[in-house]
Protein backbone atom coordinates (compact mmCIF):
# COMPACT_ATOMS: atom_id res chain seq x y z
CA UNK A 1 0.00 0.00 0.00
CA UNK A 2 1.53 3.20 -1.08
CA UNK A 3 1.29 6.26 1.01
CA UNK A 4 2.61 8.65 -1.41
CA UNK A 5 3.39 8.43 -5.25
CA UNK A 6 5.47 10.84 -6.37
CA UNK A 7 5.73 10.86 -10.49
CA UNK A 8 7.46 13.10 -12.58
CA UNK A 9 6.97 16.12 -10.05
CA UNK A 10 8.64 19.22 -10.60
CA UNK A 11 8.57 22.58 -8.35
CA UNK A 12 9.76 25.52 -9.71
CA UNK A 13 9.43 28.66 -8.01
CA UNK A 14 8.21 31.89 -9.68
CA UNK A 15 11.76 32.98 -9.38
CA UNK A 16 13.03 30.80 -11.85
CA UNK A 17 14.71 28.23 -8.85
CA UNK A 18 13.87 24.66 -9.56
CA UNK A 19 13.57 23.07 -6.33
CA UNK A 20 12.87 19.65 -7.09
CA UNK A 21 13.23 18.36 -10.68
CA UNK A 22 11.30 14.85 -12.31
CA UNK A 23 11.41 13.48 -8.75
CA UNK A 24 10.04 9.95 -8.92
CA UNK A 25 8.96 8.38 -4.73
CA UNK A 26 6.74 6.01 -3.52
CA UNK A 27 6.71 5.71 -0.12
CA UNK A 28 4.27 2.88 1.70
CA UNK A 29 2.03 2.91 4.79
CA UNK A 30 4.33 2.48 8.04
CA UNK A 31 7.65 3.60 6.77
CA UNK A 32 10.23 6.17 7.76
CA UNK A 33 12.34 8.11 5.55
CA UNK A 34 14.62 10.58 6.03
CA UNK A 35 15.13 13.28 3.38
CA UNK A 36 18.85 14.23 3.57
CA UNK A 37 20.96 16.49 1.16
CA UNK A 38 22.54 19.79 1.42
CA UNK A 39 21.07 23.00 2.25
CA UNK A 40 18.87 24.43 -1.19
CA UNK A 41 18.92 21.07 -2.36
CA UNK A 42 14.99 20.99 -1.67
CA UNK A 43 14.08 19.18 1.23
CA UNK A 44 11.91 21.48 2.25
CA UNK A 45 10.30 21.87 -0.93
CA UNK A 46 9.20 18.34 -1.02
CA UNK A 47 7.80 18.42 2.47
CA UNK A 48 6.08 21.31 1.58
CA UNK A 49 4.28 20.09 -1.15
CA UNK A 50 3.08 16.84 1.27
CA UNK A 51 0.89 19.06 2.73
CA UNK A 52 -0.04 21.51 0.13
CA UNK A 53 1.80 24.46 1.03
CA UNK A 54 3.35 24.51 -1.93
CA UNK A 55 1.60 22.95 -5.19
CA UNK A 56 3.51 20.81 -7.72
CA UNK A 57 4.55 23.06 -11.23
CA UNK A 58 4.31 19.51 -13.02
CA UNK A 59 3.64 16.25 -12.39
CA UNK A 60 1.65 14.31 -9.46
CA UNK A 61 1.90 14.15 -5.88
CA UNK A 62 -0.91 12.06 -4.10
CA UNK A 63 -1.10 11.64 -0.51
CA UNK A 64 -3.41 9.22 1.59
CA UNK A 65 -5.11 8.95 -2.26
CA UNK A 66 -5.52 12.73 -2.61
CA UNK A 67 -3.63 14.61 -5.67
CA UNK A 68 -2.22 17.37 -4.39
CA UNK A 69 -1.65 18.98 -7.50
CA UNK A 70 -5.44 19.39 -8.11
CA UNK A 71 -6.63 20.12 -4.72
CA UNK A 72 -8.26 22.90 -4.50
CA UNK A 73 -7.73 25.61 -1.70
CA UNK A 74 -10.70 25.62 0.36
CA UNK A 75 -10.59 21.61 0.64
CA UNK A 76 -6.91 21.95 1.89
CA UNK A 77 -8.10 20.85 5.07
CA UNK A 78 -8.97 17.57 4.34
CA UNK A 79 -5.40 16.90 3.30
CA UNK A 80 -4.51 18.37 6.25
CA UNK A 81 -6.54 16.30 8.83
CA UNK A 82 -4.74 13.34 7.64
CA UNK A 83 -1.46 14.63 8.62
CA UNK A 84 0.49 15.79 11.13
CA UNK A 85 3.49 18.20 11.11
CA UNK A 86 6.73 19.35 13.49
CA UNK A 87 8.55 21.88 11.94
CA UNK A 88 12.42 23.10 13.46
CA UNK A 89 10.48 26.46 15.02
CA UNK A 90 7.84 25.15 17.18
CA UNK A 91 5.13 27.18 16.72
CA UNK A 92 3.73 26.70 20.07
CA UNK A 93 1.14 29.55 20.93
CA UNK A 94 2.92 31.05 24.14
CA UNK A 95 -0.18 32.07 26.12
CA UNK A 96 -1.66 28.47 26.08
CA UNK A 97 -0.40 25.83 28.07
CA UNK A 98 0.81 22.62 27.23
CA UNK A 99 -2.64 20.84 27.36
CA UNK A 100 -4.51 23.36 25.86
CA UNK A 101 -2.11 23.93 22.76
CA UNK A 102 -2.57 19.87 21.96
CA UNK A 103 -5.76 20.88 22.65
CA UNK A 104 -6.09 23.51 19.95
CA UNK A 105 -5.28 21.04 16.92
CA UNK A 106 -8.71 19.54 17.93
CA UNK A 107 -10.81 22.55 18.69
CA UNK A 108 -9.65 24.05 15.45
CA UNK A 109 -11.33 20.88 13.46
CA UNK A 110 -14.51 21.40 15.84
CA UNK A 111 -14.30 18.14 18.29
CA UNK A 112 -15.93 18.56 21.29
CA UNK A 113 -14.15 18.97 24.64
CA UNK A 114 -15.35 15.65 25.90
CA UNK A 115 -13.54 13.61 23.00
CA UNK A 116 -10.66 16.06 23.24
CA UNK A 117 -9.63 15.38 26.78
CA UNK A 118 -8.89 11.57 26.36
CA UNK A 119 -6.67 12.23 22.99
CA UNK A 120 -4.83 15.08 24.14
CA UNK A 121 -3.65 12.92 27.52
CA UNK A 122 -2.72 10.33 25.19
CA UNK A 123 -0.86 11.85 22.96
CA UNK A 124 1.11 13.56 25.66
CA UNK A 125 1.89 10.12 27.28
CA UNK A 126 3.24 9.15 24.12
CA UNK A 127 5.87 12.08 24.36
CA UNK A 128 6.65 11.48 27.66
CA UNK A 129 5.36 14.93 28.78
CA UNK A 130 2.44 14.24 31.18
CA UNK A 131 3.63 16.12 34.28
CA UNK A 132 3.77 19.18 32.15
CA UNK A 133 0.31 19.65 30.75
CA UNK A 134 -0.10 22.81 32.86
CA UNK A 135 3.37 24.46 32.17
CA UNK A 136 3.69 27.19 29.81
CA UNK A 137 5.76 27.07 26.55
CA UNK A 138 8.58 29.47 28.03
CA UNK A 139 9.07 26.80 30.93
CA UNK A 140 9.87 24.05 28.45
CA UNK A 141 13.81 23.19 27.64
CA UNK A 142 13.71 23.40 23.82
CA UNK A 143 13.22 19.30 23.58
CA UNK A 144 9.99 19.52 25.69
CA UNK A 145 8.43 21.87 23.12
CA UNK A 146 9.45 19.93 20.27
CA UNK A 147 7.41 17.16 22.13
CA UNK A 148 4.38 19.11 22.56
CA UNK A 149 4.87 19.91 18.99
CA UNK A 150 4.78 16.29 18.33
CA UNK A 151 1.97 15.18 20.67
CA UNK A 152 -0.12 18.48 19.11
CA UNK A 153 0.60 16.58 15.62
CA UNK A 154 -0.21 13.33 16.24
CA UNK A 155 -3.38 14.01 18.35
CA UNK A 156 -5.61 13.10 15.76
CA UNK A 157 -3.80 9.96 14.88
CA UNK A 158 -2.43 10.66 11.72
CA UNK A 159 -1.39 8.32 8.80
CA UNK A 160 1.30 10.67 8.00
CA UNK A 161 3.62 12.58 10.33
CA UNK A 162 5.77 15.11 8.57
CA UNK A 163 9.16 16.68 9.88
CA UNK A 164 10.88 19.38 8.66
CA UNK A 165 14.25 19.60 10.34
CA UNK A 166 12.57 18.56 13.96
CA UNK A 167 16.20 18.68 15.50
CA UNK A 168 17.56 21.29 13.81
CA UNK A 169 17.32 23.68 16.85
CA UNK A 170 18.58 20.94 19.53
CA UNK A 171 21.83 19.55 20.90
CA UNK A 172 22.45 15.97 19.43
CA UNK A 173 21.53 14.15 22.89
CA UNK A 174 17.76 16.40 23.13
CA UNK A 175 18.03 15.51 18.98
CA UNK A 176 18.27 11.70 19.86
CA UNK A 177 15.68 11.59 22.10
CA UNK A 178 13.48 13.18 20.15
CA UNK A 179 14.14 10.83 17.00
CA UNK A 180 13.24 8.28 19.57
CA UNK A 181 9.99 9.56 20.68
CA UNK A 182 9.47 9.53 16.79
CA UNK A 183 10.72 6.12 16.20
CA UNK A 184 8.33 4.67 18.85
CA UNK A 185 5.24 6.62 17.09
CA UNK A 186 6.12 4.91 13.85
CA UNK A 187 6.04 1.37 15.42
CA UNK A 188 3.51 1.75 18.32
CA UNK A 189 0.76 3.54 15.75
CA UNK A 190 2.44 2.28 12.52
CA UNK A 191 1.95 5.92 11.64
CA UNK A 192 4.37 6.94 8.69
CA UNK A 193 7.56 9.03 9.24
CA UNK A 194 8.72 11.62 6.81
CA UNK A 195 11.57 13.59 8.35
CA UNK A 196 14.10 16.05 6.72
CA UNK A 197 17.32 16.26 8.46
CA UNK A 198 20.88 17.47 8.30
CA UNK A 199 22.02 15.53 11.40
CA UNK A 200 24.16 12.44 9.67
CA UNK A 201 25.02 10.97 13.09
CA UNK A 202 21.00 10.76 13.96
CA UNK A 203 20.65 9.20 10.33
CA UNK A 204 23.42 6.79 10.15
CA UNK A 205 22.30 5.43 13.73
CA UNK A 206 18.75 5.09 13.04
CA UNK A 207 19.23 2.60 9.34
CA UNK A 208 15.96 3.72 7.73
CA UNK A 209 15.43 4.28 4.60
CA UNK A 210 17.26 7.64 3.15
CA UNK A 211 16.33 10.06 0.53
CA UNK A 212 19.04 11.68 -0.95
CA UNK A 213 18.12 15.01 -2.62
CA UNK A 214 20.78 16.86 -4.88
CA UNK A 215 20.11 20.02 -6.39
CA UNK A 216 16.29 19.13 -6.19
CA UNK A 217 17.35 15.67 -8.27
CA UNK A 218 16.91 12.84 -6.22
CA UNK A 219 20.97 10.58 -6.24
CA UNK A 220 19.89 7.91 -4.16
CA UNK A 221 17.51 5.71 -2.11
CA UNK A 222 18.89 3.78 0.06
CA UNK A 223 16.79 0.89 1.98
CA UNK A 224 16.96 0.01 5.35
CA UNK A 225 20.26 0.81 6.72
CA UNK A 226 22.14 0.59 3.70
CA UNK A 227 22.94 4.61 3.73
CA UNK A 228 25.87 4.28 5.71
CA UNK A 229 27.62 1.23 3.89
CA UNK A 230 27.19 3.57 1.27
CA UNK A 231 28.65 6.57 2.94
CA UNK A 232 31.86 4.67 4.24
CA UNK A 233 32.73 3.68 0.51
CA UNK B 1 -23.20 20.28 17.50
CA UNK B 2 -19.68 20.63 15.20
CA UNK B 3 -21.34 23.24 13.46
CA UNK B 4 -22.64 24.85 16.83
CA UNK B 5 -19.26 24.51 18.42
CA UNK B 6 -17.33 26.80 15.54
CA UNK B 7 -20.13 29.23 15.90
CA UNK B 8 -20.12 29.36 19.82
CA UNK B 9 -15.85 28.99 19.32
CA UNK B 10 -16.08 31.68 16.59
CA UNK B 11 -18.65 34.37 19.02
CA UNK B 12 -16.39 33.71 22.49
CA UNK B 13 -12.92 34.78 20.13
CA UNK B 14 -14.66 37.75 18.55
CA UNK B 15 -15.49 38.91 21.95
CA UNK B 16 -12.31 38.21 23.21
CA UNK B 17 -10.61 40.44 20.76
CA UNK B 18 -13.15 43.04 20.99
CA UNK B 19 -12.23 43.89 24.49
CA UNK B 20 -8.09 43.59 23.35
CA UNK B 21 -8.08 46.16 20.82
CA UNK B 22 -9.74 48.69 22.91
CA UNK B 23 -8.57 51.90 21.19
CA UNK B 24 -9.31 51.05 17.70
CA UNK B 25 -12.86 49.06 18.57
CA UNK B 26 -13.89 52.10 20.33
CA UNK B 27 -13.36 54.03 17.09
CA UNK B 28 -14.84 51.75 15.05
CA UNK B 29 -17.95 51.75 17.67
CA UNK B 30 -18.01 55.17 17.84
CA UNK B 31 -18.24 56.03 13.92
CA UNK B 32 -20.77 53.28 13.75
CA UNK B 33 -23.17 54.80 16.47
CA UNK B 34 -22.23 58.31 14.83
CA UNK B 35 -23.96 56.69 11.38
CA UNK B 36 -26.55 54.96 12.72
CA UNK B 37 -27.78 57.62 14.45
CA UNK B 38 -27.42 59.35 11.05
CA UNK B 39 -29.79 57.17 9.93
CA UNK B 40 -32.29 56.54 12.70
CA UNK B 41 -33.51 60.21 12.32
CA UNK B 42 -33.42 60.18 9.26
CA UNK B 43 -35.50 57.85 8.48
CA UNK B 44 -38.00 59.34 11.59
CA UNK B 45 -37.56 62.27 9.82
CA UNK B 46 -38.55 61.14 6.21
CA UNK B 47 -41.08 59.02 7.46
CA UNK B 48 -42.83 61.65 9.20
CA UNK B 49 -42.80 64.06 6.50
CA UNK B 50 -44.11 61.34 4.01
CA UNK B 51 -46.90 60.98 6.58
CA UNK B 52 -47.45 64.61 6.98
CA UNK B 53 -47.96 65.86 3.25
CA UNK B 54 -49.89 63.17 2.79
CA UNK B 55 -52.23 64.18 5.21
CA UNK B 56 -51.95 67.70 4.03
CA UNK B 57 -52.58 66.45 0.14
CA UNK B 58 -55.56 64.81 1.53
CA UNK B 59 -56.87 68.37 2.37
CA UNK B 60 -56.23 69.67 -1.16
CA UNK B 61 -59.27 70.49 -2.69
CA UNK B 62 -60.13 72.35 -5.36
CA UNK B 63 -62.83 75.29 -5.14
CA UNK B 64 -64.79 76.58 -7.96
CA UNK B 65 -67.03 79.48 -7.88
CA UNK B 66 -69.65 80.04 -10.48
CA UNK B 67 -70.04 83.12 -11.65
CA UNK B 68 -72.66 85.16 -11.01
CA UNK B 69 -75.09 84.39 -13.80
CA UNK B 70 -74.65 81.05 -14.05
CA UNK B 71 -78.12 78.85 -14.93
CA UNK B 72 -79.01 75.62 -13.23
CA UNK B 73 -78.45 73.98 -16.36
CA UNK B 74 -74.46 74.89 -16.23
CA UNK B 75 -74.42 73.64 -12.51
CA UNK B 76 -75.65 70.43 -13.68
CA UNK B 77 -73.39 70.64 -17.00
CA UNK B 78 -70.08 70.90 -14.49
CA UNK B 79 -71.73 68.33 -12.41
CA UNK B 80 -71.78 65.77 -15.33
CA UNK B 81 -68.56 66.57 -16.37
CA UNK B 82 -66.86 66.63 -13.17
CA UNK B 83 -68.40 63.15 -12.50
CA UNK B 84 -66.48 61.83 -16.01
CA UNK B 85 -63.22 63.54 -15.10
CA UNK B 86 -60.82 60.35 -14.04
CA UNK B 87 -59.25 62.33 -11.67
CA UNK B 88 -62.24 63.34 -9.44
CA UNK B 89 -63.01 61.58 -6.68
CA UNK B 90 -65.56 63.56 -5.16
CA UNK B 91 -67.64 66.82 -5.14
CA UNK B 92 -69.76 68.67 -2.92
CA UNK B 93 -71.96 71.81 -4.13
CA UNK B 94 -72.60 74.56 -1.66
CA UNK B 95 -74.87 77.29 -3.26
CA UNK B 96 -74.19 80.58 -1.97
CA UNK B 97 -77.03 80.77 0.47
CA UNK B 98 -75.45 77.66 2.36
CA UNK B 99 -72.50 80.10 2.32
CA UNK B 100 -74.26 82.93 3.71
CA UNK B 101 -75.89 80.67 6.61
CA UNK B 102 -72.36 79.46 7.61
CA UNK B 103 -70.48 82.47 7.56
CA UNK B 104 -73.12 83.74 9.71
CA UNK B 105 -73.30 81.40 11.77
CA UNK B 106 -69.25 81.31 12.32
CA UNK B 107 -68.47 84.69 13.29
CA UNK B 108 -70.86 88.28 14.76
CA UNK B 109 -68.93 90.39 11.89
CA UNK B 110 -69.93 88.41 9.13
CA UNK B 111 -73.62 88.04 10.41
CA UNK B 112 -73.95 92.06 10.39
CA UNK B 113 -71.66 92.75 7.70
CA UNK B 114 -73.83 90.03 5.39
CA UNK B 115 -77.08 91.62 6.52
CA UNK B 116 -76.01 95.04 4.54
CA UNK B 117 -76.75 93.29 1.07
CA UNK B 118 -80.55 93.05 0.11
CA UNK B 119 -78.86 90.26 -2.38
CA UNK B 120 -76.96 87.93 -1.62
CA UNK B 121 -73.01 88.82 -2.63
CA UNK B 122 -71.67 85.47 -2.47
CA UNK B 123 -70.92 82.62 -5.28
CA UNK B 124 -72.50 79.49 -5.66
CA UNK B 125 -69.49 76.85 -5.11
CA UNK B 126 -68.51 73.30 -5.75
CA UNK B 127 -65.54 71.69 -3.64
CA UNK B 128 -63.76 68.85 -6.15
CA UNK B 129 -61.61 66.41 -4.03
CA UNK B 130 -58.96 64.81 -6.57
CA UNK B 131 -58.06 61.13 -6.18
CA UNK B 132 -54.08 61.87 -7.27
CA UNK B 133 -53.09 65.33 -5.90
CA UNK B 134 -49.45 65.31 -8.61
CA UNK B 135 -52.17 66.31 -11.02
CA UNK B 136 -53.96 69.04 -9.16
CA UNK B 137 -53.02 72.06 -11.56
CA UNK B 138 -54.35 69.64 -15.11
CA UNK B 139 -57.28 69.62 -13.50
CA UNK B 140 -57.84 72.43 -12.09
CA UNK B 141 -57.10 74.31 -15.35
CA UNK B 142 -59.12 71.91 -17.34
CA UNK B 143 -62.21 72.99 -14.77
CA UNK B 144 -61.21 76.79 -14.90
CA UNK B 145 -61.69 76.62 -19.13
CA UNK B 146 -65.71 76.79 -18.56
CA UNK B 147 -67.26 80.21 -19.38
CA UNK B 148 -70.03 79.78 -16.26
CA UNK B 149 -66.92 78.89 -14.30
CA UNK B 150 -65.48 82.39 -12.19
CA UNK B 151 -62.54 80.74 -10.51
CA UNK B 152 -61.04 77.17 -9.80
CA UNK B 153 -57.83 77.57 -7.78
CA UNK B 154 -56.28 74.78 -4.76
CA UNK B 155 -54.95 76.12 -1.55
CA UNK B 156 -51.96 75.77 0.30
CA UNK B 157 -50.09 74.33 -3.36
CA UNK B 158 -46.94 76.15 -2.75
CA UNK B 159 -46.83 76.25 1.25
CA UNK B 160 -46.82 72.13 0.16
CA UNK B 161 -44.27 72.47 -2.73
CA UNK B 162 -41.93 74.35 -0.65
CA UNK B 163 -41.38 72.25 2.33
CA UNK B 164 -41.38 69.09 0.12
CA UNK B 165 -38.60 70.89 -2.17
CA UNK B 166 -36.76 71.86 1.28
CA UNK B 167 -36.76 67.81 1.86
CA UNK B 168 -35.78 67.10 -0.75
CA UNK B 169 -32.81 68.44 -0.53
CA UNK B 170 -32.33 67.58 3.35
CA UNK B 171 -33.08 63.86 2.23
CA UNK B 172 -30.18 64.32 -0.53
CA UNK B 173 -27.86 65.69 1.91
CA UNK B 174 -28.06 63.29 4.32
CA UNK B 175 -28.22 60.06 1.96
CA UNK B 176 -24.70 61.21 0.56
CA UNK B 177 -23.85 61.82 4.52
CA UNK B 178 -24.76 58.43 5.41
CA UNK B 179 -23.43 56.84 2.74
CA UNK B 180 -19.62 58.45 3.17
CA UNK B 181 -20.26 57.44 7.30
CA UNK B 182 -20.92 54.09 5.87
CA UNK B 183 -17.82 53.63 3.60
CA UNK B 184 -16.30 55.09 6.70
CA UNK B 185 -17.29 52.98 9.11
CA UNK B 186 -16.71 49.47 7.20
CA UNK B 187 -13.20 50.76 6.52
CA UNK B 188 -13.11 51.36 10.11
CA UNK B 189 -14.25 47.91 11.34
CA UNK B 190 -12.07 46.20 8.52
CA UNK B 191 -9.24 48.30 10.09
CA UNK B 192 -9.90 46.62 13.69
CA UNK B 193 -10.56 43.31 11.86
CA UNK B 194 -7.33 43.55 9.92
CA UNK B 195 -5.06 44.04 13.12
CA UNK B 196 -6.99 41.25 15.07
CA UNK B 197 -5.75 39.10 11.89
CA UNK B 198 -2.23 40.29 12.55
CA UNK B 199 -2.22 39.72 15.90
CA UNK B 200 -3.81 36.18 15.65
CA UNK B 201 -1.32 35.23 12.73
CA UNK B 202 0.30 31.96 14.63
CA UNK B 203 -2.94 30.96 15.68
CA UNK B 204 -4.26 31.34 12.31
CA UNK B 205 -1.37 29.47 10.79
CA UNK B 206 -1.84 26.45 13.37
CA UNK B 207 -4.94 26.18 12.91
CA UNK B 208 -4.36 26.30 9.41
CA UNK B 209 -1.35 23.25 9.61
CA UNK B 210 -4.16 20.96 11.19
CA UNK B 211 -6.74 21.11 9.11
CA UNK B 212 -9.43 23.93 10.50
CA UNK B 213 -11.74 24.73 7.66
CA UNK B 214 -11.41 27.75 5.74
CA UNK B 215 -14.84 28.49 7.35
CA UNK B 216 -13.94 28.03 10.87
CA UNK B 217 -10.73 29.88 10.17
CA UNK B 218 -13.15 33.05 8.91
CA UNK B 219 -15.69 32.67 11.21
CA UNK B 220 -14.45 34.30 13.99
CA UNK B 221 -13.56 37.60 12.20
CA UNK B 222 -16.84 37.76 10.62
CA UNK B 223 -18.64 37.24 13.89
CA UNK B 224 -16.27 40.09 14.55
CA UNK B 225 -16.88 42.60 12.45
CA UNK B 226 -20.89 41.88 13.17
CA UNK B 227 -20.05 42.32 16.85
CA UNK B 228 -18.84 45.59 16.05
CA UNK B 229 -21.73 46.69 14.11
CA UNK B 230 -23.97 45.45 16.75
CA UNK B 231 -22.16 47.23 19.38
CA UNK B 232 -22.25 50.66 17.23
CA UNK B 233 -26.19 49.72 17.05
CA UNK B 234 -27.41 49.83 20.88
CA UNK B 235 -27.28 53.61 21.16
CA UNK B 236 -28.83 54.44 18.25
CA UNK B 237 -31.48 52.10 18.76
CA UNK B 238 -31.89 53.46 22.84
CA UNK B 239 -31.92 57.07 21.15
CA UNK B 240 -35.03 55.68 18.19
CA UNK B 241 -37.23 54.14 20.95
CA UNK B 242 -36.86 56.45 23.89
CA UNK B 243 -36.13 59.38 21.72
CA UNK B 244 -39.34 59.05 19.90
CA UNK B 245 -41.74 58.27 22.81
CA UNK B 246 -40.72 60.90 24.58
CA UNK B 247 -41.03 63.41 21.49
CA UNK B 248 -44.48 61.96 21.33
CA UNK B 249 -45.65 62.61 23.93
CA UNK B 250 -44.05 65.87 24.57
CA UNK B 251 -46.21 67.13 21.71
CA UNK B 252 -48.86 64.83 22.54
CA UNK B 253 -48.42 63.83 18.93
CA UNK B 254 -49.51 66.92 17.14
CA UNK B 255 -47.28 69.78 16.32
CA UNK B 256 -47.73 72.91 14.93
CA UNK B 257 -51.26 73.88 16.63
CA UNK B 258 -52.51 70.41 16.06
CA UNK B 259 -52.08 70.68 12.22
CA UNK B 260 -49.38 68.15 12.06
CA UNK B 261 -49.68 65.08 13.45
CA UNK B 262 -46.48 62.71 14.38
CA UNK B 263 -46.31 59.16 13.46
CA UNK B 264 -47.37 56.90 16.39
CA UNK B 265 -44.39 55.71 17.91
CA UNK B 266 -45.40 51.77 17.72
CA UNK B 267 -44.61 50.08 16.17
CA UNK B 268 -42.69 52.29 14.04
CA UNK B 269 -40.05 52.81 16.26
CA UNK B 270 -39.50 48.96 16.35
CA UNK B 271 -39.43 49.17 12.51
CA UNK B 272 -36.81 51.82 12.67
CA UNK B 273 -34.49 49.74 15.60
CA UNK B 274 -34.83 46.68 13.78
CA UNK B 275 -33.44 48.40 10.40
CA UNK B 276 -30.60 50.56 12.40
CA UNK B 277 -29.58 46.71 13.72
CA UNK B 278 -29.71 45.00 10.18
CA UNK B 279 -27.75 47.83 9.37
CA UNK B 280 -25.31 48.07 11.85
CA UNK B 281 -24.73 44.24 11.48
CA UNK B 282 -24.63 44.57 7.91
CA UNK B 283 -21.74 47.34 7.57
CA UNK B 284 -19.45 45.14 10.04
CA UNK B 285 -19.99 42.16 8.31
CA UNK B 286 -18.92 43.81 4.59
CA UNK B 287 -16.04 45.50 6.54
CA UNK B 288 -14.77 42.22 8.26
CA UNK B 289 -15.19 40.55 4.73
CA UNK B 290 -13.29 43.07 3.07
CA UNK B 291 -10.40 42.82 5.62
CA UNK B 292 -10.93 38.70 5.71
CA UNK B 293 -10.40 38.81 1.89
CA UNK B 294 -7.55 41.02 1.68
CA UNK B 295 -5.63 39.95 4.94
CA UNK B 296 -6.26 36.47 5.34
CA UNK B 297 -5.98 35.03 1.89
CA UNK B 298 -6.75 31.22 2.20
N1 LIG C 1 9.19 30.37 -1.61
C1 LIG C 1 10.28 30.27 -2.38
N2 LIG C 1 10.41 31.11 -3.43
C2 LIG C 1 11.49 31.01 -4.23
N3 LIG C 1 12.48 30.15 -4.06
C3 LIG C 1 12.41 29.30 -3.03
C4 LIG C 1 11.31 29.33 -2.14
N4 LIG C 1 11.50 28.37 -1.20
C5 LIG C 1 12.67 27.78 -1.50
N5 LIG C 1 13.23 28.32 -2.60
C6 LIG C 1 14.47 27.91 -3.25
O1 LIG C 1 14.33 26.56 -3.60
C7 LIG C 1 15.52 25.85 -3.34
C8 LIG C 1 15.26 24.70 -2.41
O2 LIG C 1 14.89 25.24 -1.16
P1 LIG C 1 14.43 24.33 0.08
O3 LIG C 1 13.98 25.22 1.14
O4 LIG C 1 13.52 23.31 -0.44
O5 LIG C 1 15.82 23.66 0.47
P2 LIG C 1 16.15 22.80 1.77
O6 LIG C 1 16.75 21.53 1.27
O7 LIG C 1 15.00 22.69 2.66
O8 LIG C 1 17.29 23.67 2.45
P3 LIG C 1 17.62 23.79 4.02
O9 LIG C 1 18.35 22.53 4.36
O10 LIG C 1 18.48 24.98 4.11
O11 LIG C 1 16.34 23.94 4.74
C9 LIG C 1 16.51 26.87 -2.79
O12 LIG C 1 17.33 27.30 -3.85
C10 LIG C 1 15.64 27.99 -2.31
O13 LIG C 1 16.31 29.24 -2.46
MG1 LIG D 1 14.48 23.33 4.65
Amino acid sequence: MNLIQIKNCYKVYNNGVTAIADLNLTIKKGEFVFVIGASGSGKSSLIKMLYREERPTNGSVIVGGINVAKLRNSKVYKLRRKLGIVFQDFKLLPKLTVYENVAFALEAIGMNSKEIRPKVLKALESVGLKEKVRSFPNQLSGGEQQRVCIARAIVNEPKLLICDEPTGNLDPEISKEIVKILDKINKEFETTIIMATHDREIVNKMKKRVILLEDGVLTGDYLKGSYKAHESN
Amino acid sequence: MKAIRIVIRGIRDAFKSVFRNFSLTTAAITCSTITLILVAVAMILSYNVQSITKDLEKELTIIVYFKEDRTEEQIAELKTKLSNMENVETYDFKDKETWKNELKAYDETFNTSLDYFTENPLLDSIVVKVKDVTHLKETTNEIRKYEYVESASFGEEAVLENVIGAFNIIEKITVVMVFALVVVTAFLIGNTIKLTIFSRRNEIEIMRLVGASNISVKLPFVFEGLVLGILGSIIPILITVYGYVILYDHFNGYIFLSMIRLVKPFNFIIYVSLIVLGLGSIIGMIGSYLAVRRYLKI
